[in-house]
């Protein structure tokens, strides 16, 4: 037998790692909030602003925004107040879930960017981390006088809020529509002007389009394999549709509930029925097939957001361009699951995403920081990130001028925006996201909804260690 | 030929076609979707273009990320090669009680720094020692935990290569360390020469370790460069992404090719009889 | 890779070799065939252990540590993390996902290492004996090639072969609209280690066959023995030892693996979700790094129990 002679050696480094562990790695950033004010008067100031995007790579244009409009411009405006900024961005553009990993071992050690950029939903989890705090605590009571927060409407506001609190500004927001192939709805016998009334509007339609060779009507994200974009543009927008949120304001979770046993319903109908692919939601690349599919005509609806419509289909720089987008790709609200159904008795419903940034808790100059957000999130640089490809921002007065062009966006921006939600802001929401999402995976393999919302429900117990904050029915 | 000598050739070149189809089919989608105006995730003969290059040449990082790549490599190839041969003689020629122990137990231990869960210990520690955002930090990470599988591989190589030699040298005289330059070093060069490239290969490839570690983005590595060319929503840009791979690819092929002209490659010693 | 553990030191015809074990330092000369010394020996041996102890081990340790405890990287459990001592431990054992994994691991090491690799590879190197320098060049390229370009690389040209709608795979089998990657995931992923992992493989068993003696060789042959009987009685038992330590060390490495995840990302629900797939979905995608470090502390021990069956078998076949 081999000899572990070393093993007399562990012992010590044993103890030496515990010791060193027990201080270093339990510890995160200072428990009590610093001083606003500090070096509120520094003249030689140095700001670092970070996002998850990268020139030539993800989110080019706002990386190549901050680098060639923000930092210059920002440090021409503070050389007019005679203070010497020296503003630096640090890109990255890798998978969210990376990102969201080196940014909390940076924000653990008390270090990071000044600006850091944040998914929406990541603010529950850090702000219990301790990795951010609300901008009252960072930057004085002045952060809730900002004139921007007028421009911002409330429901967008929700981005950044957690426990109440503003946590940081939201900087874009979305929209999910139902996009259709209005040449594929012409042969089927459709209006190639459809605006569906309820859920039945749309497995009609899918019915109809069943005919077509060669076609899938309906392509409804399910799986795990396409993570939240599953729950994002599947689960959610039906959910919203019977009326409910996905965590009541009472802070109780949708568990095995005939609500989400309808939206499974749904589910099984499309995936049952023949009125979708089940084994393109199985693909590790299905959410990229399916965007090819819908771009060669291959899929008669697709529920999807204005990225869809921005950055996939788009005619010259999209990723599976169409070259007659405009002419071929129409959009609808999506419907509830009856009209009236919807949140707050609306006849149709939405789901939005986004992002916020906020100032880092251990910045060195937190005031000189929210100048800088607060610039970033002026009416003219959010004009000059649009530049000439129309997206929808955070500022409605940015919108009114900049969306005109674009059809899609302005249809989102004015009609639907209003319908929309967001997802809670908890630290155990992306548990339940998953747990949705197997929920409609066990429904594609052909398990009866029934049984997919039991198996949902003690799956989220046991997320959530407990049946006490889900409602069941 | 007797016509079954000739089936029994037959089939043995057949048995070499489809081995070698195998090996090189999949190679295919590199060669072609690099070309393509709109390459898609399938071998397909491309509408020729050199478009998805001219873009990379624009990136400001992705070319000046091969020069990472080369720099972290080589950096962790001399660190592991210089201190693993050092090791490896030492722990073959010497009888260091428990030596078979310790490597095994290093060798099972750096199967846990390699993996994910080791990311926030390492972090931690290379912000200890304040190296984080530092091309040094990332090499010194690397490199332990390539080590002991170099000293595993050159060990064995040393082992296998017989002692006479040595054992006349210092017959004639010569010091450990003359023997270790020029006995030695001559006799066991394929083996540090493999342990090279194959050291070269996994920082090459290495992802996680660099992305962790490194902040500024001229530092960054191409293997880290290589999942930037998503778009937002997750999608990859296949043009960019397939013309980018090519040119990683490249560098670590050439090397090879290089070392094996030079010294051959092989993970085993021993002289011929 | 011949041996698993150091020769014996003594190489001298005429001496038994010594089972060596505190031997006196009167015999030291022996040992030491370089007349390095215990100081020298010592002195070339620090620095890497310096290197691995600062970088490997402390980190290492610090894991198995984590794994004690519910840490997670956001949400309470970062702020405060509490030792929860072996729960970590029993949820993983009780935890069907883990059991999946591990499951699935076994099979993967089987089919692509110990089967896969092993076989293309020794099959490679014997076919190539017979074969022109061109042809053997050519294939021993190929077979590099697969194993030096960067994993992230692989992954999108076996995407890319094994796609159901334009695969050349599925052109080339006349099978257009299957799903390898989802019907099959973990065939396909033990097919795709096999293509790259053989490198390793063929290159250790060249090595081991130029060690058989080629008269041994010849007289099998001209005794009249087949191909396959020359294969049985005088490869085998010259190249034993070198199969096992091989077949340790690829095992190793395939098992610690984390390239299935780039081309299944953990299959169809789990389908192909080998062990080092499930640590990273459990500490990046869910941030449970405590419950992640234990998994992985876990894996560790699996690959001590493959180590120390590997070793049983190359004592057992010792003269």
């Amino acid at each position: 037998m081999v000899r572990l002679s070393t093993g007399r050696a562990a012992a010590p480094l044993l103890v030496a790692a515990l010791a060193l562990a027990g201080c270093a790695g339990g510890g995160g950033p200072a428990a009590a909030p610093a001083d606003p004010q500090r070096n509120a008067n520094a003249k030689d100031v140095t700001l670092v602003i970070s996002a998850n995007d990268a020139q030539g790579g993800k989110n080019a244009d706002e990386a190549d925004w901050i680098v060639n409009y923000v930092i210059p411009e920002f440090t021409k405006q503070e050389a007019a107040k005679g203070v010497k900024a020296t503003v630096t961005f640090q890109p990255s553009g890798v998978d969210d879930e990376q990102f969201k990993t080196r940014l909390s071992l940076d924000m653990r050690t008390g270090g990071g960017a000044d600006i850091v950029t944040l998914d929406g939903i990541w603010v529950g989890e850090f702000a219990e981390a301790g990795y951010v705090r609300p901008l009252t605590d960072v930057v004085g009571p002045t952060a809730d006088g900002w004139d921007g927060w007028a421009q911002i409407p409330t429901a967008v506001q929700q981005l950044g809020t957690y426990a109440g609190k503003r946590y940081g500004i939201p900087y874009s927001t979305d929209g999910r529509v139902l996009y259709f192939n209005k040449d594929l709805f012409a042969r089927a016998g459709l209006p190639t002007d459809w605006q569906p009334h309820r859920w039945q509007d749309v497995l009609d339609a899918g019915a109809k389009l069943k005919a077509l060779p060669g076609v899938d009507p309906i392509q409804l994200n399910a799986g795990t394999a396409m993570g939240e974009a599953t729950t994002m543009q599947g689960v959610l927008p039906l959910l919203a549709g019977t009326g409910t949120a996905l965590r009541a304001d009472d802070g109780k979770w949708q568990g095995d509930t005939a609500r989400v046993r309808d939206v499974l319903g749904v589910y099984q109908q499309v995936y049952g029925g023949g009125l979708g692919d089940p084994q393109l939601q199985l693909d590790a690349k299905g959410r990229d097939k399916s965007f090819t599919e819908f771009a060669a005509g291959k899929i008669g609806i697709l529920l999807e957001s204005d990225y869809f419509w921005r950055s996939v289909v788009e005619p010259k720089q999209g990723i599976a361009p169409m070259a007659n987008r405009d002419q071929v790709v129409g959009f609808a609200k999506i419907p509830a699951q009856q009209p009236g159904k919807g949140p707050r008795g609306q006849d149709f419903v939405s789901m939005s995403g986004g992002g916020i940034r906020t100032v880092n808790p251990a910045s060195k100059y937190p005031q000189q920081a929210w100048q800088l957000l607060q610039f970033m999130n002026s009416a003219a640089s959010v004009t000059a990130l649009v530049g000439g490809t129309p997206r929808i921002t955070q500022r409605t007065d940015v919108n009114a001028k900049t969306l005109s062009r674009d059809p899609l966006l302005t249809y989102i921006s004015g009609q639907v925006l209003p319908l929309t939600a967001y997802r809670p802001s908890i630290a155990e929401y992306p548990q339940v996201s998953q747990a949705l999402q197997e929920a409609t995976a066990a429904v594609l393999a052909g398990t009866p909804p029934a049984d997919a919302a039991k198996k949902y429900g003690s799956a989220l117990e046991g997320a959530l260690g407990g049946a006490g904050n889900i409602t069941s029915n | 030929m007797t016509p079954a000598q000739w089936l029994r050739r037959l089939g043995f070149y057949l048995v070499i076609v489809l081995i070698a189809a195998f090996l090189a089919l999949p190679v295919l989608w590199l060669v072609f979707a690099p070309f393509d105006r709109t390459p898609t995730l399938a071998t397909s003969l491309p509408a020729w273009t050199l478009h998805n290059f001219a873009t990379l040449a624009d990136n400001p990082y992705a070319l000046r990320s091969l020069g990472n790549s080369v720099l972290l490599a080589v950096g962790t190839m001399v660190l592991v090669t210089v201190l693993g041969a050092l090791a490896a003689y030492a722990l073959s020629r010497v009888r260091i009680p428990g030596r078979d122990g310790l490597l095994y137990a290093l060798l099972l231990l750096s199967s846990i720094v390699t993996g994910t869960a080791a990311m926030v210990p390492i972090f931690l520690l290379i912000y200890q020692l304040n190296l984080i955002d530092s091309q040094l930090g990332v090499v010194l990470v690397l490199s332990g935990g390539l080590l002991p599988a170099a000293i595993f591989i050159m060990k064995d190589f040393m082992d296998t290569t017989p002692r006479s030699y040595e054992e006349s040298a210092r017959v004639f005289g010569a010091g450990p360390l003359q023997i270790l330059r020029d006995v030695v070093v001559p006799v066991v060069r394929p083996g540090i020469a493999t342990c090279a490239v194959w050291t070269v290969v996994n920082v090459w490839g290495n992802f996680l370790t660099p992305f962790i570690l490194l902040r500024s983005p001229e530092k960054s590595p191409a293997a880290v460069v290589l999942y930037t060319f998503y778009t937002e929503g997750g999608q990859p840009n296949l043009g960019l992404i397939s013309a980018f791979s090519l040119l990683y690819s490249v560098p670590v092929v050439a090397m090879y090719l290089f070392v094996n002209r030079r010294y051959g490659f092989r993970f085993h010693g021993g002289i011929k009889r | 890779m011949a041996q698993a553990t150091s020769p014996p030191t003594d190489r001298e015809p005429g001496r038994e070799p010594e089972p060596g074990r505190g031997r006196a330092s009167a015999a030291a000369g022996a040992d030491d065939a370089a007349g390095l010394g215990r100081v020298r020996a010592s002195a070339f041996v620090v620095p890497a252990l310096g290197l691995v102890g600062v970088f490997l081990v402390f980190p290492a340790i610090w894991t198995l540590y984590l794994g004690l405890t519910n840490f997670r990287l956001t949400g309470v459990a970062a702020a405060h993390p509490k030792v929860v001592g072996l729960d970590n431990y029993t949820n993983a054992l009780g935890d069907p996902g883990f059991l999946n994994s591990l499951w699935l691991t076994l099979l993967y090491v089987l089919g692509s290492a110990v089967v896969g690799q092993s076989v293309l590879g020794f099959v490679v190197v014997w076919l190539m004996r017979e074969a022109p320098r061109a042809v053997r060049t050519t294939v021993e390229t190929l077979v590099m090639l697969a194993w030096i370009l960067p994993s992230s690389v692989v992954s999108f040209l076996w995407i890319a072969m094994l796609d159901r709608d334009a695969g050349t795979l599925n052109a080339l089998l006349h099978t257009p609209g299957t799903a390898w990657l989802i019907s099959h995931p973990l065939l396909s992923i033990i097919v795709f280690n096999t293509w790259r992992g053989t490198a390793f493989s063929m290159l250790l068993y060249s090595a081991a066959l130029d060690g058989v003696p080629p008269s041994q060789l010849e007289s099998a042959r001209l005794a009249g023995a087949s191909g396959w009987q020359q294969l049985r009685d005088v490869v085998f038992p010259h190249i034993r030892g070198h199969l096992l330590t091989n077949l340790l060390l690829i095992s190793l490495w395939t098992f610690n693996d984390f390239a299935p995840y780039l081309i299944t990302a953990g299959g169809p629900n789990g389908a192909s979700e080998t062990l080092p797939v499930f640590v990273y979905q459990t500490a990046i995608s869910d941030g449970r790094l405590g419950f992640g470090s234990a998994i992985s502390l876990l894996m560790l021990l699996i690959n001590l129990v493959l180590a120390v069956g590997y070793l049983r078998l190359l004592r057992e076949r010792r003269p």
